[in-house]
């Protein structure tokens, strides 16, 4: 049986739009993956803390304030630091097509931008994380 | 005929047409097997004068600007004067910010709504280290009350009624206001306006709290004992269900969070010895309209209903304005679609005739690129003009209430009256609103609601136009409004100037007796408002309550 999938769901910034973090977090725990939602308002540095911490095999990071070009970067580097550059890292929210690219480059793997299904979030997961 | 004969004749008139249907059914199967509103409510093939039976026009539907004023607050509505036109907005700069109110207001908006950015909301400056890459985005940044000058910059805060989105840091911004004002030669009795001032909301809907729920409270009825005495024209709050409808409740749910708020707020003023009809007539909310065309005229009719009798039975209001529910609307931003964003006017047209026929005294408009962006000037003129015909094309305007009397309209808003009292009644068993939110509760029901719709919308038993239905392949978007990365430098570089100029003795003092006045529990606005003439900072006066309050965690 393969292993059971553990993702942690962050909201990095000041951000206090959670509808679509928490609406990811559920559609992943019933498909069977364990999930850690982090709450809103966190730091990088907590998210990846967490991230270590919980030795997740996926983060996703949510936010619809603008701020995605800052945080969602510093989210990888700070993995990379720590060694963890093995979690994958995938993003959703009010992110225009054009900030797309750049955060790829970065190294977030996705982007899930509004109206997204969540089985597309999950099977994009689970052939990542399987890969 | 008698009445029996009545009666018979219905039934008999009833059964023939249950015959044609069942035909009917049997020949084009209906497209659903249960129709039924978001909230749950039963949408039945056809209402009529049963299912109105119990309803008394004297007491429950009454007439315009009379208890239970669920025709509407005023006599005549807009017979006499329109909605207030009033477009959210902010981003970027104060002078950038200035610019989009000018255009607002040379094309016909009539009264102003800021949009401050994440940082203000939460009581950051500018060159706070969590404040990096938040600066201008959602809204307009303000450290100090030189960006609050430039922000009314050739606005005459007589002349127009502001609104500001601010919550936990509102004593600050309404201080900065009033500052502006009487550096403008204009007394705050003359000031119009609106602050939102609703932290309950910010802990399950919203998240820009600060300080835990009951320094939050404190904060709120000093806000409300100043403007009694000082600002008599100002809401001194906006109850706001936007946010919890956002967040993904039901109609249902958004009336009795929303009302149940209202709820903790007057019995914390009442409790802080202020006079129910003294300060209620100063209370405010703020309400989302959706798509579902029906239930949300409904909707505000049953939250007005609702309200009028709360005041009354459990508060003992005596006078009519203590009563009335006067509230302004949003169009739904999160049934705004990334896909084919020109359908979004389509929406927002819908949605905002709802609201009219729903009776708002104030309304926004969404712009069509607001999933994408923030809206461009383009986008925002055609969301203002959108109410422009609205008011003078449609003729929905000219008579009072129009939906009023139609079966199914006050069916349904007899049953949000009743279902929303249910969740009141639940929450009052919990212990009221703070009680229920420790514990979760309100926060659960509405992410059930916000999963359902998901589950509703993938599995296409809820169609989204442009997204699960009638989909084309499109070309990125083009001509979308950014703000740029040099805006937070600079806008550090100018607190950093205002720092250097200002008193800093005098300043380092005041925040020192604001301290102690929030020790001791005096009321805070007179410190606040010496300490912004002082150009102390946002940052700096909420540090200070911060100190003292603490801050509140997430549960």
């Amino acid at each position: 049986m393969a292993k059971r999938i553990k993702v942690l769901v962050g909201k990095p910034g000041l951000d206090g739009h959670d509808r679509g973090a928490r609406v990811v977090a559920r559609a992943l725990r019933d498909a069977g993956m364990e999930v850690i939602y982090t709450g809103i308002r966190q730091t990088p540095e907590q998210i990846v803390a967490t991230a270590i911490q919980e030795d997740v095999d996926a983060v996703g990071l949510s936010c619809l304030s603008g701020a995605h070009n800052n945080l969602f970067p510093k989210v990888v580097k700070l993995l990379r630091e720590k060694g963890a550059e093995d979690i994958l890292v995938f993003g959703g929210g009010i992110i225009p097509d054009g900030d797309i690219a750049g955060l790829k480059e970065a190294g977030i793997k996705e982007i899930f931008r509004p109206g997204s299904s969540t089985d597309e979030t999950i099977k994009f997961i689970t052939d990542q994380v399987n890969q | 005929m008698t009445c029996s004969e009545h009666k018979q004749a219905f039934q008999q008139r009833q059964q023939q047409w249950q015959e044609l249907v069942d035909k009917a059914c049997a020949r084009f199967p209906e497209r659903r097997e249960n129709f039924a509103t978001t909230s749950g409510i039963e949408m039945k093939r056809l209402f009529t004068p049963e299912d109105v039976e119990q309803v008394n026009y004297t007491e429950d539907i009454g007439f315009p600007g009379v208890y239970p004023f669920t025709r509407g607050v005023q006599p005549t509505m807009y017979r006499a004067r329109f909605w207030t036109m009033r477009q959210y907005a902010g981003f970027g700069s104060a002078e950038e910010t200035n610019k989009r109110y000018k255009y607002l207001l040379e094309n016909g908006q009539t009264g102003l709504s800021v949009a401050f950015d994440l940082p203000t909301q939460i009581g950051y400056d500018s060159d706070f280290g969590l404040s990096e890459g938040e600066v201008g985005k959602v809204g307009v940044a303000i450290d100090t009350l030189a960006d609050m000058e430039m922000l009314f910059d050739g606005i005459s805060l007589d002349k127009v009624s502001t609104s500001m989105t601010i919550n936990a840091p509102a004593a600050v911004l309404l201080a900065m206001y009033v500052a502006v004002a009487e550096k403008q030669g204009v007394a705050p009795e003359q000031l119009r306006g609106t602050i939102q001032n609703d932290v309950l909301k910010e802990y399950f809907a919203r998240g820009t709290y600060i300080f835990p729920p009951s320094p939050s409270m404190k904060i709120i009825t000093d806000i409300f004992a100043f403007c009694k005495d000082n600002l008599p024209n100002w809401n001194t709050i906006s109850i706001s269900g936007y946010h919890i409808r956002e967040a993904g409740s039901t109609a249902v749910q958004e009336v009795a969070f929303t009302l149940a708020d209202g709820l903790a707020y007057v019995d914390a003023a009442i409790k802080s010895g202020l006079d129910v009809d003294v300060f209620a007539k100063r209370l405010s909310f703020f309400f989302n309209v959706h798509n579902p065309f029906l239930e949300e005229v409904a909707k505000f009719r049953a939250a007005r209903r609702l309200w009028a009798r709360l005041m009354k039975e459990r508060f003992g209001a005596k006078k009519p304005a203590s009563m009335m529910l006067r509230f302004h609307t949003q169009t739904a931003g999160c049934s705004l679609t990334a896909q084919q964003p020109d359908n979004n006017v389509i929406r927002v047209t819908m949605q905002a005739l709802a609201a009219v026929l729903g009776g708002t005294n104030s309304l926004h408009t969404n712009s069509r690129d607001e999933a994408l962006c923030l809206p461009t000037e383009d986008s925002v003129r055609i969301a203002l003009r959108t109410q422009q015909v609205i008011a003078y094309e449609s003729g929905v305007a000219d008579s009072v209430d129009p939906l009023a009397g139609s079966y199914l309209v006050e069916s349904l808003t007899s049953k949000i009256e009743k279902q929303a009292l249910a969740y009141i009644k639940k929450i009052d068993d919990l212990g009221g609103v703070v009680k229920a939110i420790e514990a979760g509760y309100i926060q659960n029901e509405i992410g059930d609601s916000a999963y359902a719709y998901q589950k509703a919308v993938e599995a296409k038993e809820q169609i989204i136009v442009g997204v699960n239905k009638f989909t084309i392949e499109e070309a990125p978007p083009e001509n979308l409004l950014t703000v740029k990365a040099e805006m937070e430098v600079k806008q550090r570089q100018k607190l950093a100037q205002v720092k250097e100029s200002r008193d800093n003795e005098a300043v380092n003092k005041v925040l020192q007796e604001l301290k102690v006045v929030a020790e001791e529990g005096g009321n805070l606005m007179i410190p606040i408002l010496v300490a912004v003439k002082l150009y102390a900072s946002l940052g700096e006066v909420c540090g200070v309550l911060r100190q003292v309050f603490g801050e509140y965690q997430e549960q």
